[in-house]
């Protein structure tokens, strides 16, 4: 069941928008900023909220990559894999990551801390190789800088 | 002419990374173009001074932007409400100047947007920014809540008889969210798949009703071009293409950055003079010149002036001015593998020539990459690229996709060739 503040939060995105669907996407950003992630359950109550079909909103919900259709780690690690970042080292990064976290892209680690996951170009290419850690950017990375970030995260 | 007359967009950007607030904007000139079109000018004067600008569009195609806006149908009888929407998706690889524009300086995005709804008598204005842009939706709202707070936003604005409602949308990340008729169907909640044209948007775009489109550096050139006039805009350039470019370079340069400069600026003035030239003990090889879905430029191009036509002269694209450099210890096919494996990843997958071409294309590239390339790859490649061109698909992706990959083709054949012949990549120790 969606909470009162989670209902509160997605009928007040209702009043912005000609039509209740418009607001999908929105409402599933708002579940998944409460629970981190967007479960069945969650989908069938906004899809009721909102008066369209679980289905329908199960094909938006995977179209996006920043809609989590399955359970997180308290951090999420996205790690620009596009060209510039590419160029600039990119692939040490990873490595890096992988070998310290003991987890590939798309896993959670067992201690439930982390999950690393790749994502495109974060606009940030003038200071590549980049990555977001919930949310926020960090640049210029190299593996004592990832270990300093990585140390902040409880 | 002084330096905030020359670079009219970034000039008054701080260079701490803080943001422009209300006040600050409005000390810089701010919001004065808002005061002159609403108390002097009409919104059909507002469209053809922007008309007579030359202003063209920045998001990639380069539509002149007076002329789009002429299309929405206007009269007592035209459809409404209408709406205006700044593109703020930016989600071509290698491209960070929508970014940088929103972060330092949300007021003039806004204002040119409320200028743009102003001469198509908008009711409703979105900026449509993708998820991972924090920082910019932070500013953004809050810029957002000062305008409305000062009476620019919002009913009777400065009070004249029009009104305008604008609404951050923060979408949830697709590189098709960012082509216009995708981002029509994302901004109604639904998956980005674009739509089929016509109509057209300025007739019939997001919930059926007329839209205007524009991205983020197009819309914040408008207020100064409404405060100054045409001709001066014109003066800005060193090109037929009137105005300034946000022209950057990412990739192994001593510099990497971004600079507002004269439209039409060579290529090789910007790479040396204000990127510093390739880091020491690296070559200069080739560049994309506008973002992952141009194609590549080579050694033979660097006199090349970056406007519109010129680009495309040189058998490219200005696409967003952002460019991408390769360098000599870089491998040219893990170049091209990357950026296609990007693209068939985003491909929404409508299309067969987009979805299946890419995926196949992906193959070979990484199988090359990977030291098991085989005689004949090169012809599949290029073959596909020909499927991929203009009028094979729904939208522009895939002609983008074959871009690099096409130009690759062509000036770095031998390092394809090597990767097939020794059967690794030259570049992996
Ligand atoms: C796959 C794809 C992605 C695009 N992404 C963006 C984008 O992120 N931002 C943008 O302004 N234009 C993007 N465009 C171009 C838009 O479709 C459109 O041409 C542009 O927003 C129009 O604005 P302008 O006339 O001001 O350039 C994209 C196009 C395609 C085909
Ligand atoms: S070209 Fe590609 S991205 Fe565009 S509609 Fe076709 S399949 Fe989708
Ligand atoms: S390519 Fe990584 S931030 Fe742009």
């Amino acid at each position: 069941m969606l909470t009162a503040e989670e209902r509160q939060e997605i009928e007040a995105e209702l009043a912005h928008y000609p039509t209740r669907e418009a607001v999908c996407i929105d409402a599933m950003k708002i579940v998944q900023r409460h629970r981190g992630w967007v479960s069945d359950e969650s989908i069938r109550d906004i899809a009721e909220l909102l008066e369209m079909s679980a289905a329908d909103l199960d094909g938006v919900a995977t179209f996006y990559n920043l809609i989590f259709r399955k359970p997180v780690g308290r951090h999420v690690i996205m790690v620009c894999n596009s060209v510039s970042c590419w160029i600039m080292g990119y692939e040490r990064i990873r490595e890096h990551l992988t070998a310290r976290l003991g987890i590939e892209f798309g896993e959670t680690s067992p201690d439930g801390r982390f999950t690393l996951l790749p994502i495109v170009c974060l606009g940030a290419c003038d200071h590549a190789p980049a990555m977001l850690v919930d949310n926020e950017l960090h640049v210029d990375l190299d593996p004592e800088r990832i270990d300093r970030v990585l140390e902040e995260c409880k | 002419m002084t330096v905030a007359a020359e670079k009219p967009l970034t000039a008054a950007i701080r260079s701490d990374g803080e943001v422009l607030g209300l006040r600050e904007y409005e000390q810089t000139g701010g919001y004065q173009a808002l005061k002159k079109a609403l108390g002097e000018m009409t919104p059909q004067s507002v469209q053809e001074e922007v008309k007579k600008s030359g202003l063209r569009g920045r998001g990639g195609a380069g539509f002149p932007t007076g002329m789009k806006w002429s299309f929405v149908p206007v009269g007592p009888d035209a459809p409404r409400p209408r709406y205006v929407i700044a593109n703020a998706d930016e989600m071509e690889p290698g491209t960070f100047k929508d970014r940088y524009l929103m972060e330092g300086n949300p007021h003039q995005l806004i204002e040119g947007l409320i200028l743009a709804g102003y001469a198509i008598q908008a009711d409703v204005a979105f900026i449509f920014i993708r998820g991972e842009y924090k920082l910019a939706q932070e500013r953004l709202a809050k810029a957002i809540a000062e305008a409305y707070a000062a009476g620019h936003l919002g009913k009777n604005i400065l009070r004249s008889a029009f009104s305008l409602e604008m609404i951050l949308h923060v979408s949830a990340g697709r590189y098709m969210c960012g082509e216009e008729t995708g981002l029509l169907n994302a901004l109604e909640g639904k998956r980005a798949n674009p739509r089929s044209k016509p109509p057209f948007p300025p007739v019939a775009g997001v919930w059926g009703k007329p839209t205007i489109i524009n991205n983020v550096e197009t819309l914040v050139n408008v207020p100064h071009i409404i405060a100054k006039g045409f001709a001066w805009y014109q003066g800005l350039s060193r090109s037929r293409d009137p105005g300034t470019k946000i022209y950057g370079a990412s990739g192994k340069v001593k510099r990497p950055g971004l600079w507002e400069l004269p439209m039409g600026t060579p290529l090789g003035e910007i790479l040396e003079e204000h990127a510093g030239g390739m880091r020491d003990g690296l070559k200069f090889r080739g560049v994309l010149p506008g973002g992952a879905s141009t194609d590549f430029l080579v050694q033979e191009h660097l006199g090349v002036p970056m406007d519109f036509l010129e680009v495309q002269k040189a058998g490219s694209r200005l696409g967003t001015g952002t460019m991408i450099v390769l360098d000599d210890h870089t491998c040219p096919v893990g170049m091209v593998s990357n950026l296609i494996q990007f693209f068939a990843q985003e491909s929404c997958g409508w299309c067969t020539p987009c979805w299946s071409g890419l995926n196949w294309a992906k193959q070979i590239l990484a199988a090359m990459e990977e030291g098991r390339g085989k005689s004949g790859d090169l012809e599949k490649l290029q073959f596909q690229t020909k499927f991929l061109a203009p009028g094979n698909t729904f939208c522009a992706l895939a002609p983008g996709a074959a871009e690099p990959l096409q130009s690759a083709l062509k000036y770095f054949r031998d390092d394809f060739e090597r990767h097939i012949r020794e059967q690794r990549c030259p570049w992996r120790a």
